[in-house]
């Protein structure tokens, strides 16, 4: 088996992003870490290789310098090596993504099967696995929450509102998308965080790819302003209550 | 005046009321908008889209399969039944149905998406969305022959705007056959509203202590036709199931009111919840990060004010 993962090196979810003119922002300070979704397709395709007993995981980032360090993160959780895409521009868009990464793929292997997150914690786009699958030729299916395969075939599990889940079958090789539910990322030991340092990443530059790109422009990148405090209501526990009813009343919110 | 495609959900052959605001949000100015279905839907929802501006009702079908049960049949077909009725953009909104759906077309079209939009102009060709979990608001312009863009379910409010409609029904043919199939679904044991559509979410944190616990924010939510939530702290207890948490790396809602009970207020909470119009917040601690971040706040055990609520409401409804 050979397991390509999709990863990508994001800003920390907890961290305040500061946001500077032209679209851009400061990462000097920012802590970057895997994108917590990709975490879950790592993690399978780790269980996914040790249960065949024979195979290989690969990482592919497209991502600037900094993501090497992200990376050895991933390959401790005992992916085997990684191609790093490497770009400056911070929101380049789904479509070129997903053609750096066929690109990077194809000059390494042919997959048996491509996972990634369902979508990445900072453009929030829950795009690149479909234009990844759709560049492939391959069937895709998206927000797993379990997966199996049997006999060339993957049967996967997804969540389609209201505790409903719906089972869908498709043929290898293909794009798999995780959500949270599908495994436990395993939190990496000591003697895992010093091998991953050897773990060889093979760096590409995206220029040297050839590829056009176009997509959606970020035309302006504006701060979400925080509410200012509550307004907290005053009195015994009923008093509260009935004040809050009164107000989301006049507000015409019930 | 552009020609706007949307996408509308249905539910047992009705049309679910959270497409109101995305047909408010694809009628814009005065577009022409043509709505498309999956399934044969009655009169009376016919009449339901025409009352929100929808001048076209088109059945899309394949030749090929059934465009329910297979996402890349059903976008396929849809991208044809676009192509046919010669639409400018074409929207639908950021459900699990829609998300899927829209990706698809996007990918297989090649053209730019932008998903979970909180705004669209067709006209403009922009939208606009969350990034970074909703740290910040992005502006983006959407190039090509075709504007595709999923919308938040409760990030336009609904506006009536009644024209007269047209019924039609559209199979594609030579579209191929289905690569991914839905075998089954498998219902949940609790009959509980789509969070993602709720208008009104109460979400129980930590404290609530065990599963059984959640009766008490049923009983209000039922009052209150609300969805029942859990922050994450709550759902890696094991109190409540993956399906039910907001925030980070569970649902993304925007309901007009969101009741938080004992949720502390992690940044990962709000990244989930923030786009709500009222947040208020029920916690014991009047220093909780919650108070600085919501509009009304209770300090009090959510043990006792969620009871009171539910008493105070159902005696307001019954005044």
């Amino acid at each position: 088996m050979q397991v390509y993962v999709i990863v990508k090196h994001v800003p920390d979810t907890a961290a305040n992003i500061k946001l500077t003119k032209d679209c851009d922002y400061d990462t000097g300070a920012l802590k970057f870490v895997v994108s917590p979704y990709d975490e879950y397709a790592v993690e399978e395709a780790v269980q996914i290789v040790e249960k065949a007993g024979q195979g290989e995981v690969i990482l592919v980032t497209v991502g600037p310098d900094k993501a090497a360090a992200t990376m050895r993160n991933a390959l401790a959780m005992g992916a085997h090596r990684g191609i790093l895409v490497k770009t400056d521009d911070k929101f380049l868009d789904s479509r070129t993504t997903a053609a750096a990464l066929k690109a990077a793929i194809d000059q390494d292997g042919s997959p048996d099967l491509v996972l990634s997150g369902k979508t990445a914690v900072d453009t929030e786009g829950c795009q690149t696995p479909y234009r990844l699958a759709a560049a492939f030729g391959f069937p895709v299916v998206n927000e797993i929450s379990a997966l199996e395969l049997n006999q060339g075939r993957a049967v996967a599990q997804r969540e389609i509102g209201g505790n409903d889940k719906e089972i869908l079958e498709l043929d290898l090789p293909c794009v798999v998308g995780a959500s949270k539910g599908l495994n436990t990322p395993r939190f990496p030991k000591f003697p895992d965080i010093m091998k991953a340092k050897k773990k060889p990443i093979t760096e590409l530059a995206l220029s040297d790819l050839g590829l056009d790109s176009g997509g959606a422009d970020l035309v302006t990148l504006e701060p979400v302003p925080e509410r200012s405090g509550a307004r907290m209501m005053q009195g015994s526990v009923r008093a509260s209550v009935e004040e809050l009813v009164t107000i989301l009343k006049d507000e015409k919110i019930l | 005046m552009p020609k706007i495609g949307v996408l509308i959900e249905t539910e047992n052959q009705a049309i679910k009321q959270i497409n109101h605001g995305l047909l408010t949000a694809a009628r814009g100015q005065g577009n022409e908008v043509v709505a498309f279905v999956l399934e044969a839907v009655s009169d009376k929802a016919a009449h339901q889209a025409a009352q929100y501006g929808a001048a076209t009702l088109v059945q899309v079908s394949a030749d090929s399969g059934d465009v329910l049960s297979s996402p890349d049949l059903c976008a396929r077909a849809l991208a044809r039944a676009a192509q046919e009725y010669g639409v400018d953009g074409l929207a639908g909104l950021a459900t699990a149905q829609g998300r899927d759906i829209f990706a698809r077309l996007a990918a297989d079209l090649d053209l730019p998406l932008a998903s979970d939009a909180l705004e669209v102009d067709f006209a403009g060709q922009t939208a606009i969305k969350s990034h970074f979990s909703g740290k910040a608001m992005a502006t983006v312009t959407l190039s090509g022959r075709l504007m595709l863009a999923t919308l938040r379910p409760n990030a336009v409010a609904p506006v009536q705007d009644a024209v007269q409609i047209t019924a039609a029904e559209y199979t594609a043919t030579g579209i191929g056959q289905a690569r991914v199939r839905r075998t089954s679904i498998q219902k949940s044991s609790q009959e509980q509203m789509d969070l993602t559509e709720a208008p009104v979410i109460i979400t129980g944190g930590r404290p609530i202590g065990s599963p059984e616990n959640y009766t008490i924010l049923k009983d209000c939510a039922r009052v209150l036709n609300a969805a029942v939530g859990a922050s994450r702290a709550a759902v890696d207890a094991g109190f409540a199931p993956h399906a039910m948490q907001v925030g980070q790396t569970g649902k993304t809602v925007s309901p007009n009111l969101y009741i938080a009970c004992g949720v502390s207020g992690a940044v990962q909470h709000f990244a989930g919840m923030k786009t709500a119009k009222i947040i208020v917040g029920i916690n014991t601690d009047k220093d909780a990060p919650i108070f600085e971040k919501c509009d009304y706040g209770i300090v009090g055990d959510m043990f006792e004010v969620i009871p009171i609520l539910t008493q105070v409401l159902k005696e307001t409804q019954n005044r």
